[in-house]
């Protein structure tokens, strides 16, 4: 068996963990599954590469980083569409679903949320077209790392962002005033504002997290793969499969989930052929929700 | 009569319009006292502490503390107005730790002071001390009302308002936290409480009312209630004369 799927694995791995880490933490925290936030991706991506075709306009072009395909314009680009997503986050919430949230009842919340799924793809395609689009066409050569793997310069400069921002977001979690904050109000609402939580300040940062990470795994695809405004909605259920297969709530298990999905599919796509790969997120999911529906890191309530 | 602390007018309060559960009730709670609400179930007991906490919805007269009408204010602000109240049950973080249960609540503190006023109540309770890395779910029911009660002082509140912190705990608890609540109490903090263990919460407190469908009927010094007909009446009756019954077997 060829040992390349590791590689593929873990960078699929990585887009669908760090989207399902907003995922996981709307849905502990907000209580509502979320299905316009793989649509956050997308937004998140043609956003940051409008303001890398901004600069390209402003600056003129600026020579990628030596063996990387990228430069200093899309890492900039990438912070402002993180920026930008997570604004996008907050905004949607604003219109729509903290109004829905006020009438107390969930699934309207969720059905809410196909709807602007749907109403923010259809704005993507209008305004940059279906076609797909890249960040860069130029061609990387993958070094040999032994086991016969190959690997890109963008593919390990992308593996190690993943490390980087997984690891924030855990001490954010863990050690900030902020995350107990998020974690106390994930686990008792009502007690959060007893405690002097106050809940629409931890709402926005929720909401802020996730849309930055969602833009960040979008950037991700853009580099890796392309760039398309279904992009995002294909995520979807992957992203839902890592956050109920790590436990929600949980920010390392929606990443260990995100993984064990990512590796799956490709090593699915080895064993058994590409048109099997988005069976596989479906397959986990089934089984988690059978075998154990809290998930790895999940606890059950009471 | 020393200053007043709490001061609840006339209030109306209910979950649904026009529902009221609490109607026209009136409590004070003086600096240093601890003040018991009794009452038989339904009388709406639990509904006036919460509408004093702003988890109930208030439809008629106020609520001052320290002579400020906290009245209309969010139920996330009444620790920083120095109200800090201790709910009946799930008064805990059960998936956090009993020192993230402390650190959790410490945001109205300065930053500077958290660690110390932290290692102020592992003082106070040593049975915490002993469990800080503890998930709080895995506490006993006793150590999870010390956290609870704990969790709250550590803000330092002008008035500490619990509900029935003795209900679901064993005989030996029960004790235990009347022991912890009298010595608060010693400590300085005013105590306004909610209590279906009307015998332990008297022995306790200083004054009582009883609260029947949502008011308050009667009022008098605790350890004189006990005794008192009137009391007897509204609502004691039945169950003194179970519990002298119970004794004298």
């Amino acid at each position: 068996m060829n040992l390349q799927f590791v590689v593929d694995g873990l960078l699929t791995g990585s887009m669908i963990g760090l989207g399902a880490i907003g995922v996981t933490l709307t849905y502990s925290i907000l209580r509502f599954s979320n299905f316009a936030h793989g649509d956050f991706m997308a937004w998140g991506t043609y956003a940051t590469l409008a303001v890398v075709g901004a600069t390209g306009a402003m600056f003129g072009k600026i020579a990628p980083i030596a063996p990387l395909s990228f430069g200093w314009p899309l890492i900039v680009a990438l912070i402002i569409g993180m920026a930008i997503t997570g604004l996008l986050a907050l905004l949607l919430d604003f219109v729509l679903f903290a109004r829905l949230r006020a009438k107390g009842q969930a699934i309207i919340v969720v059905m809410a949320s196909f709807g602007a799924s749907m109403a923010l793809r259809s704005l993507l395609e209008f305004i940059f077209t279906s076609r797909p689009t890249y960040f860069s066409r130029a061609i990387q050569i993958a070094m040999p790392v032994g086991f016969g793997i190959r690997i890109t310069p963008d593919q390990i400069a992308l593996l190690l962002l993943t490390a980087v921002l997984v690891l924030g977001v855990h001490l954010l979690m863990t050690r900030t005033q902020t995350g107990r904050s998020m974690q106390a109000l994930s686990q008792n609402a009502a007690l959060a504002r007893i405690v002097g939580i106050d809940v629409a300040s931890v709402v926005r940062v929720t909401w802020i997290i996730g849309g930055a990470l969602a833009c960040v795994a979008g950037v991700m695809i853009g580099i890796l793969i392309q760039i398309r405004p279904f992009m995002g909605f294909d995520m979807l259920l992957p992203m839902f499969a890592a956050a109920i297969l790590g436990g929600i709530g949980s920010v390392p298990g929606a990443v260990l989930g995100g993984l064990i999905i990512g590796l799956a599919e490709a090593g699915a796509v080895q064993l058994i052929g590409a048109e099997w790969r988005a069976a596989v997120s479906f397959i986990i999911l089934m089984a988690v929700l059978f075998v154990r529906p809290v998930g790895l890191f999940g606890v059950r309530e009471r | 009569m020393s200053e007043t602390v709490l001061d609840v007018r006339d209030l109306e309060a209910g979950y649904e319009p026009g529902v009221p559960i609490v109607r026209g009730a009136s409590i004070t709670v003086s600096k240093g006292e601890i003040v018991v609400v009794l009452g038989p179930n339904g009388a709406g007991k639990s509904s006036l502490i919460k509408a004093i906490a702003g988890l109930v919805p208030i439809t008629g007269g106020t609520v001052r503390l320290d002579g400020k009408d906290i009245t209309a204010a969010p139920a996330h602000t009444m620790v920083r107005l120095g109200l800090a109240f201790v709910p009946q049950t799930e008064n805990i973080f059960p998936l956090m730790s009993v020192e993230d249960n402390l650190k959790v609540a410490c945001g109205i503190l300065e930053r500077r002071e958290t660690p110390a006023r932290i290692e102020e109540m592992y003082a106070a309770f040593p049975d915490l001390a002993r469990q800080r890395r503890t998930v709080a779910g895995n506490l006993s029911g006793g150590q999870r009302q010390m956290l609870a009660v704990a969790r709250a002082l550590i803000v330092h509140p002008k008035v500490l308002v619990l509900d029935e912190p003795s209900a679901g705990l064993s005989p030996k608890f029960v004790a235990m936290v009347f022991d912890m609540l009298a010595g608060i109490r010693k400590s300085g903090v005013t105590i306004l409480l909610v209590e279906q263990n009307a015998k332990a919460a008297l022995a306790i407190g200083d004054r009582a009312y009883v609260l029947v469908e949502g008011k308050d009927r009667h009022e008098g010094v605790a350890s004189e209630l006990w005794n008192d007909p009137v009391v007897a009446e509204l609502y004691l009756g039945q169950r003194r004369q179970a519990s002298e019954k119970g004794s004298a077997a």
